[in-house]
């Protein structure tokens, strides 16, 4: 790995993403050997916002590598409650860690930040802008299931603020795959993620009803939509019925199909689905350790 | 040319004449690089002239300053065919056209309110400039339309 910092999807190569899953792979297949490896090694927690799930991967994934972490703790009780700026706590905690992962509302804080430290900085998602550590075990599980290439992908829900997605689709560009968008019109990709996949010669394909495609899928990742929003609840209403799913939806599915869903889900995947051999979304999140686990590796061995 | 307008084109002494502004760009262009008239010196600004290349133009002159390359650079995004003179002792010294930059840092403001330039952050906003229009380095924002809209305040 050539890179500092982990700030987005878009830095990640083929060879990059390849590098990270092989990685992540040797290291599922025998953990024990990577216990001691960064014995001593300290991990910056930086979360301005609550994150349980992506902090206790990544705390699991240092400690599983012999190492610890610093947190910083919840902000109400830290000194960007009063008033410090992003730039000067980092450049203070940059001085008690080896790396550090930060999750913030601002969109671009994550880049900001890197900009400030020398320490490898991970980007553990920056308002609706990027989650690529996300992307990464997405792709591990991905390619786990369903192999990375000659592969047909939907991605369904909340695509506009989806960084799960606008990340996720902009790796999937690296790789031979047909991506499927499905949403409702409001919550349609940004010009942004638009605009990059258009660069990488992707083609789009839009659609606002699953049916269109479900049968043709692979993979379908679906996220979350979110009540909040829409103007008023009455709309929100009309359209996320229309995307959620449940067994009798998959019966029309491919047998191969697997179904992702970064989690937290609220009601987009019906408890049925759990127990069908379409379900990934639990192995998917469990694949956050060892994927994050090759990640730090990688990024603390280049110091 | 008529006296009238060459009235209106007359020779400045020590500056900068920037021609072929789109016509009706040319307060933009001040704003762009946050010139207001404020500091004292002199300015001119005509606008709306027929012009053969662009229809009608605007033209800009500023009497004892003579625009920097970043400040040319950032003109291109609001006038691409504009022409910079710059002027010493009331000659034109040199010529040239406007190049656009691979990016403009400080200038506009990104209108993503949830995009951490817009924070009290030691940093200024950073854009790429694409084929068309430009992009916040920090949130990925692209800004097409109306990019003079959102020059920061200087
Ligand atoms: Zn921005």
């Amino acid at each position: 790995m050539r890179h500092e910092h982990i700030i987005s999807a878009k830095q990640l190569s083929r060879a990059d993403i390849e590098e990270v899953l092989d990685h992540a792979a040797e290291i599922a297949a025998d953990p024990e050997a990577y216990a001691d490896r960064h014995a001593g090694k300290l991990l910056g927690l930086l979360f301005f916002e609550p994150s349980t799930r992506t902090k206790m991967s990544f705390t699991a994934a240092i400690k599983r590598l012999g190492g610890d972490i610093v947190d910083m703790g919840p902000v109400e009780y830290s000194s960007v409650k009063k008033g410090e700026s992003l730039a000067d706590t980092v450049r203070v905690v940059e001085g008690y860690a080896d790396a550090l992962v930060m999750r913030h509302p601002s969109e671009g804080s994550a880049q900001m930040a890197s900009e400030f430290v020398d320490v490898p900085l991970l980007n553990g998602g920056d308002g609706a802008g990027q989650h690529p550590t996300q992307t990464l075990l997405d792709l591990y599980t991905i390619r786990e299931n369903a192999g990375l290439d000659d592969l047909t992908i939907g991605i369904m829900g909340d695509l506009k603020y989806g960084r799960t997605v606008h990340s996720l689709a902009h790796a999937l560009t690296n790789f031979d795959v047909h991506q499927h968008f499905i949403s409702p019109e409001s919550l349609q990709l940004p010009r942004s993620v638009r605009y990059d996949l258009h660069e990488e010669g992707a083609t789009i394909r839009e659609h606002t009803a699953l049916e269109e495609v479900l049968s043709s899928l692979d993979v379908l990742y679906v996220t979350r939509i979110q009540e909040e929003r829409f103007p008023d609840e009455n709309e929100y209403r009309e359209v996320a019925g229309e995307y959620q799913i449940d067994a009798g939806t998959l019966e029309a599915a491919s047998d191969d199909l697997t179904v992702m869903h970064p989690l937290p889900r609220v009601d987009e995947i019906d408890h049925d689905v759990d127990d069908t051999e379409y379900a990934t979304f639990f192995e998917q999140a469990h694949n956050g350790v060892p994927v994050r686990m090759a990640l730090l590796d990688l990024l603390l061995e280049g110091q | 040319m008529s006296d009238n307008q060459k009235l209106r084109v007359s020779k400045i002494h020590n500056g900068t004449v920037i021609d072929h502004i789109a016509g009706g760009q040319a307060l933009n262009v001040l704003a762009i690089l946050g010139i207001d008239g404020t500091d004292g010196e002199p300015l001119s600004i005509v606008m709306n002239v027929p012009s053969d290349r662009l229809g009608t133009k605007d033209i800009v002159k500023i009497e004892g300053r003579e625009l920097s390359e970043a400040e040319v650079d950032v003109l291109s995004l609001i006038a691409p065919a504009a022409t910079i003179n710059i002027i010493r002792d009331y000659d034109v010294v040199e010529k040239h056209r406007v190049s656009r930059p691979e990016t403009v840092v400080g200038v506009l403001e990104c209108p993503n309110q949830h995009c951490i330039t817009t924070e009290n952050e030691p940093i200024e906003s950073r854009f790429e400039v694409l084929d068309e229009g430009v992009r916040c380095v920090y949130c990925d924002t692209i800004i097409r339309e109306d990019l003079a809209a959102h020059i920061l305040a200087g």
